[in-house]
């Protein structure tokens, strides 16, 4: 049976990063709570397959600009669960050396733009990062992430009207998951779709659910492979919901409780889980392998990363400058 | 040495480094085809390319947006804002993507942003600004001025080969009115480093961009009457070389800071600063400012003329400090 073109091995990986996601922001969730995270916590609990499936799409060659839910596409970059944790913990093991903190982390070398608090930003450095791919002439394609919220920025408008113009090979991801902060998708627009804003520019826009991965997955593999035929940028909007607080502080009141379970009931990884069972590829000792996998994973992780040192207040001129 | 316009120098920067380096590229609005709203990069398409000499739609944020994305992924992008005005179009994208960029993840940001800037030539409130203080209080950026043919091109060069993000101002006024001896081999003008364009031990200005010549002018007209007048070339505005000015602060005792930019949170008072902390005990009187005053820059030529300082306002001020 054909699923989405993945084989075995590859289904299960998916599965591994989307557990590995949610288990990991859960224990930086609980972290927070102890008080020994200190900051934003930006979770992207019930949306983690809009990261993992988009990401999934991916070759090694190509670069991310992420947002602040998208733990699934760093993971998947080969950022490790360690240097995300060092990097909440304020350490020197994080990726920011303390410098930044939480989720504004990525690591050029392995093709992961940091991402900024700015919404929207990222759009049109991705716009910049494919068209410095497209002028290198090797297939490799850009890919960013971001809310409905940021559409309403004029970064999205400008950087997704300069990659079509252009035409270089990036695919601009949506994370449609209805709230920006304690703003509603109807206070950002009047249009109840972002994907239809892809007409404005002249290229397409799929709408698609975003709590299914291997949907995602589809919808994303065709953009990339558009991308890389020199066809242009597309546009993705996954419909999905946010069920946490827009950070940990935030218990989210303002959203209506029936909604939070409608979505509920429609949670990704529960429902990747059920057809991989349906499917005969994953099994009840598989599931406690993964399982057993990611929560030693993170042990150590934990530990490395609190056994990372602070930097030193003495060093706090250093690194502006490269030179 | 060939004697060129600073406009001409500023062509030739580009052009040697688009020849020297092929990941050095243009990017902004009507650059290519046109040549650029000055002509700056007039003949560039056509000897390096569509993919070297970019024009966008009207879009500030985007140009320098993707230009820090072009930069991380290895080339050089140079970015031609029409106006500096306009540079407040792409703020957010200058002072938290591109500024912040290497300190928080060791990643260099090599990116030149060239601003055709400066009054003088009726261009109102939206094609005259001086937004050099906007950007000198972000770190993470280095900003540049040049007031001479020579110094354009060698911190043209310098900037584009500069590891970090680096806005240079261009001063328009000066484009085609004033000429100096250029060399032909490669040369740079190191960043970070002001320069004594003239020497003098009575008074010294400080002061950068089209303003040196105001001053230049003002200083001839002292030296008639006995005042010499030491003339400081920032050059550089982040990061401002504080030795050279506490060196000319402590050689003369007294100093005027000239800019054109408007009077409050101007670089001008950064200067101030560093000489009241550094050399405070060798001022034999107040540190005095000539700028423009706090408002948009007017266009018509009796309010503009009133607005822009220039040789007689800083002979007033040097005269009334050479009194002490």
């Amino acid at each position: 049976m054909d699923h989405s073109g993945l084989t075995r091995d590859q289904l299960l990986d998916v599965y591994y990063h989307l557990r590995l996601t949610r288990t990991l922001e859960e224990r930086i969730g609980i972290l927070y709570r102890q008080g020994r995270i200190f900051g934003g916590v930006y979770l992207s609990t019930g949306q983690e397959a809009v990261s993992v499936g988009a990401a999934y799409a991916l070759g090694p060659g190509d670069i991310i600009v992420p947002s602040h839910r998208d733990m699934g596409a760093h993971l998947l970059r080969g950022i490790q669960s360690r240097e995300i944790l060092a990097q909440y913990l304020g350490r020197v093991g994080g990726l920011s050396r303390g410098r930044d903190g939480n989720v504004h982390y990525g690591d050029i070398q392995r093709g992961d733009v940091a991402f900024i608090s700015s919404m929207a930003d990222g759009i049109p450095v991705a716009t910049g990062v494919a068209l410095a791919l497209k002028r290198q002439g090797k297939g490799r394609v850009a890919m960013t992430w971001f809310g409905e919220g940021a559409s309403s920025r004029g970064d999205f408008h400008e950087g997704i009207n300069l990659a079509a113009v252009l035409r270089v090979p990036v695919v601009f991801v949506c994370n449609n998951n209805q709230y920006a902060y304690s703003t509603p998708l109807s206070r950002q627009t009047r249009i109840p779709d972002i994907a239809a804003r892809a007409g404005g520019y002249g290229i397409p826009g799929t709408i698609v659910d975003g709590n299914d991965v291997l949907a995602v997955y589809d919808t994303a593999r065709e953009a990339v492979e558009r991308a890389r035929r020199g066809e242009g940028p597309s546009l993705i909007e996954c419909k999905t919901m946010r069920m946490r607080g827009h950070s940990e502080h935030d218990d989210a009141s303002y959203v209506p409780r029936q909604l939070l379970e409608e979505w509920r009931a429609k949670d990704p990884i529960q429902g990747f889980e059920a057809r991989l069972r349906e499917w005969g590829i994953l099994d009840e000792a598989g599931e406690a392998r993964i399982a057993k996998r990611i929560a030693d994973e993170l042990e150590a992780a934990v530990a490395w990363a609190e056994a990372s040192p602070f930097p030193e207040g003495k060093d706090v001129e250093q690194g502006v400058y490269s030179t | 040495m060939p004697e060129i316009t600073y406009i001409e120098a500023i062509r030739q920067a580009l052009w040697e480094e688009m020849e020297r380096d092929e990941r050095v590229f243009l990017i902004g609005e009507d650059i290519g085809v046109y040549g650029g709203a000055f002509k700056i990069t007039m003949g560039f398409l056509e000897k390096f390319g569509e993919d070297r000499v970019i024009d966008t739609p009207i879009a500030e944020s985007a140009i320098v947006g993707s230009a820090v994305g072009a930069a991380l992924m290895g080339l050089r992008p140079v970015v031609e804002m029409q106006f500096s005005d306009f540079i407040a179009c792409g703020f957010d994208q200058i002072v938290n993507m591109a500024a912040k960029f290497h300190y928080r993840t060791g990643t260099s940001v090599p990116l030149v942003i060239r601003g055709p800037s400066g009054g003088g030539v009726h261009g109102g409130p939206f094609h005259s600004q001086n937004p050099e203080g906007w950007f000198v209080h972000v770190p993470g950026l280095k900003v540049l001025a040049p007031s001479t043919p020579y110094d354009a091109k060698g911190l043209l060069k310098a900037a584009i080969r500069d590891p970090d993000p680096v806005i240079y101002f261009e001063h328009k006024y000066l484009y085609r009115r004033i000429k100096g001896k250029v060399p032909d081999d490669d040369f740079t003008v190191p960043i970070g480093k002001a320069e004594v364009k003239r020497e003098g031990a009575d008074l010294s200005v400080i002061t950068y961009g089209a303003m040196i010549h105001q001053a230049f002018e003002a200083a001839n007209r002292l030296s008639a009457k006995g005042i010499e007048v030491e003339i400081l070339d920032l050059r550089t505005l982040l990061p401002l070389d504080r030795e050279a000015i506490l060196a000319t602060a402590r050689k003369t005792g007294k100093v005027v800071v000239v800019h054109e930019a408007t009077r409050t949170g101007g670089v001008g008072g950064e200067v101030v600063a560093v000489i009241a902390e550094g050399a405070f005990d060798r001022l034999d009187g107040p540190i005095l400012r000539v700028t423009a005053p706090d408002t948009p820059v007017p266009f018509t030529a009796p309010l503009e003329e009133a607005f822009l300082p220039n040789a007689d306002t800083i002979v007033a001020a040097a005269e009334r400090l050479a009194a002490y």
